[in-house]
């Protein structure tokens, strides 16, 4: 890639280096034994400030939602070095994860799978509660559902008597339990319809105006990254090609490949999809 | 189909369908003859043993000279007397209760061993999960009868220790199962959020995972007790019981020598051990009939179902004979159109006897050359309409209204419906791996789907089939013609499948958002093929989708659902860009556009 991307390895950011965000460093996850071994993520750094979002853009198979499980402690770390407020959390034991999982937390994509179907609402938020020895938890529980604009009574009901977005809600409700300074979305929108996405981003950002939690937001529409991230970071086969401030990267890409990603998300005009159409046809034929 | 559903589906004929809890699969089971039949013999079985030592008439080894071979009904021997003359009820009783006891044993035996292994397999993975494999094939391969006749020679009548070996044999069943469903749960989100969130493996196993395998474990129990009652029958049946104890299988021996001249003696046990048996049998399948259910919707009775379409057919029917009375001016270019869809319902009964529409009257027109979308949210009935063109709804779904093809009328006449598809209306599905069949390779599906609904060769369509699939843009039709779908991407067999649907040569494509499972540079290319296929063949299409960019992408006419119903149709630039209907307004306002700052200040 000789291309003009200053730094494209690199996602570090205005907040980068300090001891009170995420600091990722040629990360490597890689499946397998010798042989059949595959790695999916080839040195990935990136960095997170309090309270920022870094967007993480990227085709299936590019290793973004690896990245994620990494950081999770669920992905095999073979290489770099994970910090998190100052502390190597790279490759901490299950035991001494427990403790960490007050500070990192994840909402999946698929809101249906993410709750145990045998469980109310309520047992599903005490558990982080309980595990971190929190007494009152019932009282959490109901502050929690009110943060996430859920009903008081929803605590008693099973996930299966909720829609896919109230489903998404309590999945963010688990995950700001223990009030994490790190939360990671992984495609939470990409299950939803248009209008339920466009209310759990929302619910998104005025909790990260609360809280002060920071995102990784991992998605593969640029459209939804674009309207949460502060920067954003384009992975492609395990690698980081281009990183910057949200506007640049959305609407100014700089590398060929993002431009390409750009250009194939459709725009719901006729005249100018069909123009976008043309210039993709182009950079395709110049053999980007 | 996932995300925000409506609080009720559309509207209902009737009741609304009470919400299902998770707590009824006793509910289920106790509705069910069988099960409940089952269960009462099996208690009273169990009673009957029970109460041996204070209702039976006799000591079991109570002989009495006047009761040798006595026959039933014989006076203060009701079941009649054995060939020593003890009576036959007393030594059922007790029988009973030492029979049900070993089977107990061997349930025991059988889960303590299987369900931790199985577990610890299922869920560590690696080499604990290789070693108790390992174990519980070496176990599975050791043939159960002789290696209880090789421990009787060890120890003599043990019936704990004989019964709980047999257990350990029979374990590698719950080994098996309690680790496929433990290798499926593990990979659940859920599992994932709880170590998220810091649980120990205990808890995770505790809370989670043991949930998810009780019902299945709760199943197999049944059938292993009722292996378990034959096993132990047979055992002492073969004479390796203690025959000082009455058992069923030790009676059975013993009125089995006496045969010829007491033959009644042999039908008490045997019919005891037979229907205890068949009742667990049964009870198993009944169980697993109540715990398993799957999204399966009940059958209701037929008349209730001719009732339920009866009213669906009137209602469309009144519709359509209204709307002809007011014959509306964009009806007049009608005439020309390849498909022409009115008043289209689709209704799925529950079992209260009610329906809930899940479409209420869509009218649709697809002019040959024309790309219509069909837009909306998951459970506007989009897929549903589309697939009441195709005839490829659930059995269970009731149908009405019209839908013109060609001069026929597809709905009124399955038949031609049947001789539509794959000929002349095609279609191409959402998900392109689950649309092939791992089993068979590319080629041979599309070669079996060709010659499926054209009188062809083998030869001939392999021929014209490479052909096709180099047009559609595989870049080595004879290479992927020999590779199985897992060895293809999904755009690859989102290609294939459109090949085969092409094949055919069709009029009209049913597309159910055909690009919705892959990536966007992928998305576009599909869709660039789908557009110059209709500019090659003319093809009319209805492209079912939730995106709006993939219809100002492809479409020339655009409608968009909403809980049954169309809310606004026409021609695309005007839809997309003077949206009359607030539905479509707030649709478009939620789509994302984010265009690229030198296409924006191109035009």
């Amino acid at each position: 890639m000789a291309e003009t991307v200053s730094d494209h390895t690199t996602a570090t950011g205005p907040g980068a280096v300090s001891d009170s965000g995420l600091q990722v460093t040629d990360l490597r996850v890689a499946y397998g034994r010798r042989r059949g071994r595959v790695e999916v993520v080839k040195g990935v750094s990136l960095a997170i400030a309090p309270g920022e979002t870094l967007g993480m853009v990227g085709e299936s198979g590019s290793g973004k939602t690896t990245i994620g499980r990494a950081l999770l402690g669920l992905a095999p770390v073979a290489g770099g070095t994970i910090t998190f407020r100052g502390q190597d959390i790279t490759s901490l034991p299950r035991s001494r994860r427990r403790a960490l999982a007050r500070d990192i937390q994840v909402v999946f994509q698929d809101p249906y799978s993410s709750l145990n179907p045998s469980m109310t609402i309520e047992d599903i938020l005490v558990e982080p509660l309980r595990v971190a020895g929190v007494a009152d938890g019932r009282t959490r529980v109901r502050e929690l559902l009110e943060q996430v604009g859920l009903p008081d009574d929803a605590g008693e009901r099973y996930p299966n008597e909720f829609s896919g977005g109230q489903r998404q809600r309590i999945a963010i409700a688990r995950a700001l339990a223990l009030r994490p300074g790190l939360i990671i979305c992984d495609e939470p929108t990409s299950a939803l319809d248009l209008t339920t996405q466009a209310k759990v981003l929302g619910l998104l950002r005025r909790i990260q105006r609360e809280t002060g939690a920071a995102y990784l937001f991992i998605s593969h529409d640029l459209g939804v990254v674009r309207e949460v991230s502060d920067r954003i970071a384009v992975l492609r086969e395990g690698a980081i090609v281009e990183t910057g401030d949200s506007e640049q990267v959305s609407l100014r890409p700089a590398h060929p490949y993002t431009r390409r990603l750009q250009l194939a998300t459709p725009v719901p005009d006729p005249d100018v999809q069909a123009r976008r159409r043309q210039r993709r046809r182009e950079l395709m034929e110049a053999g980007a | 189909m996932t995300a925000e559903l409506p609080a009720a589906p559309g509207d209902t004929v009737g009741r609304p369908a009470a919400p299902r809890g998770r707590r009824d699969w006793v509910g289920r089971l106790l509705r069910n003859p069988m099960a409940v039949a089952c269960m009462v013999f099996l208690l009273a079985t169990v009673l009957f043993g029970l109460a041996g030592p204070w209702l039976a008439p006799h000591p079991p080894g109570a002989t009495q000279l006047d009761a040798v071979n006595a026959r039933p009904f014989t006076p203060g021997h009701l079941l009649g007397g054995d060939g020593s003359g003890r009576d036959i009820l007393s030594r059922l009783m007790w029988g009973t209760q030492r029979t049900l006891f070993a089977c107990v044993i061997i349930l025991c035996s059988a889960v303590i061993v299987g369900v931790p292994a199985g577990l610890v397999a299922g869920y560590r993975g690696g080499a604990a999960d290789s070693l108790i494999n390992w174990v519980s094939d070496l176990v599975m391969t050791l043939p159960g009868i002789v290696l209880l006749i090789a421990l009787y020679t060890l120890t003599g009548p043990n019936l704990v220790l004989a019964m709980a070996v047999f257990g350990v044999l029979v374990a590698p069943s719950y080994v098996r199962l309690v680790r496929g469903v433990v290798l499926g749960v593990r990979s659940e989100l859920y599992v994932d959020a709880a170590k998220a969130v810091g649980l120990s493996d205990a808890r995770i196993i505790g809370r989670h995972i043991l949930w998810a395998v009780r019902a299945p474990v709760i199943i197999q129990s049944s059938f292993v007790l009722g292996a378990g009652i034959a096993i132990q029958a047979a055992v002492d049946f073969l004479g390796l019981g203690d025959p000082s104890k009455a058992s069923w299988g030790v009676m059975l021996q013993e009125s089995f020598a006496n045969i010829y001249t007491n033959g009644w003696s042999v039908v008490w046990p045997a019919t005891l051990i037979t229907w205890t048996s068949l009742a667990l049998v049964l009870l198993g399948n009944a169980l697993r009939d109540a715990l398993q259910v799957g999204a399966s919707r009940h059958t209701l009775p037929r008349r209730a179902r001719q009732r339920l379409a009866a009213l669906l057919a009137e209602k469309a029917g009144a519709e359509l004979a209204e709307e002809a009375a007011t014959e509306r001016p964009e009806r007049a270019a009608a005439g020309e159109a390849l498909l022409s869809v009115r008043g289209v319902r689709v209704a799925y009964p529950s079992t209260d006897g009610s329906a809930a529409e899940v479409v209420q009257g869509v009218d649709l027109d697809v002019r040959k050359g024309e790309i219509r979308g069909l837009v909306g949210e998951s459970g506007s009935g989009k897929t549903q309409t589309a697939c009441s063109v195709l005839g490829l709804l659930s059995p269970q779904a009731l149908v009405g209204g019209s839908v013109v093809f060609d001069g026929e009328d597809l709905i009124a006449d399955p038949a031609a419906q049947a001789r539509a598809r794959g000929r002349r209306i095609a279609y191409i599905p959402q998900e392109p791996m689950t649309n092939l069949d791992p089993c068979f390779t590319v080629g041979a599906q599309l070669v079996y789907g060709l010659r499926a609904v054209r009188r062809l060769g083998r030869q001939e369509a392999r021929h014209e089939l490479l052909a096709l699939l180099a047009r559609v843009g595989i870049k080595e039709p004879e290479h992927v013609f020999g590779l199985y779908p897992h060895e293809i991407s999904g755009g690859m067999a989102q290609r294939v499948l459109i090949c085969g649907a092409i094949a055919a040569d069709p009029d009209l494509i049913i597309a159910d958002e055909p690009t919705t499972a892959l990536d966007v540079r992928v998305q576009a290319e599909v869709l660039d093929l789908l557009r110059e296929l209709r500019d090659e063949r003319g093809l009319g299409m209805i492209l079912v989708t939730h995106n709006f960019g993939v219809v100002a992408d492809l479409c020339d006419a655009v409608s968009v659902m909403r809980d049954g119903r169309i809310v606004e149709s026409g021609d695309v630039r005007t839809v997309l860009r003077d949206p009359r209907h607030p539905y479509t307004q707030e649709l478009l306002s939620s789509t994302r556009v984010v265009d690229l700052a030198e296409v924006a200040t191109d035009g």
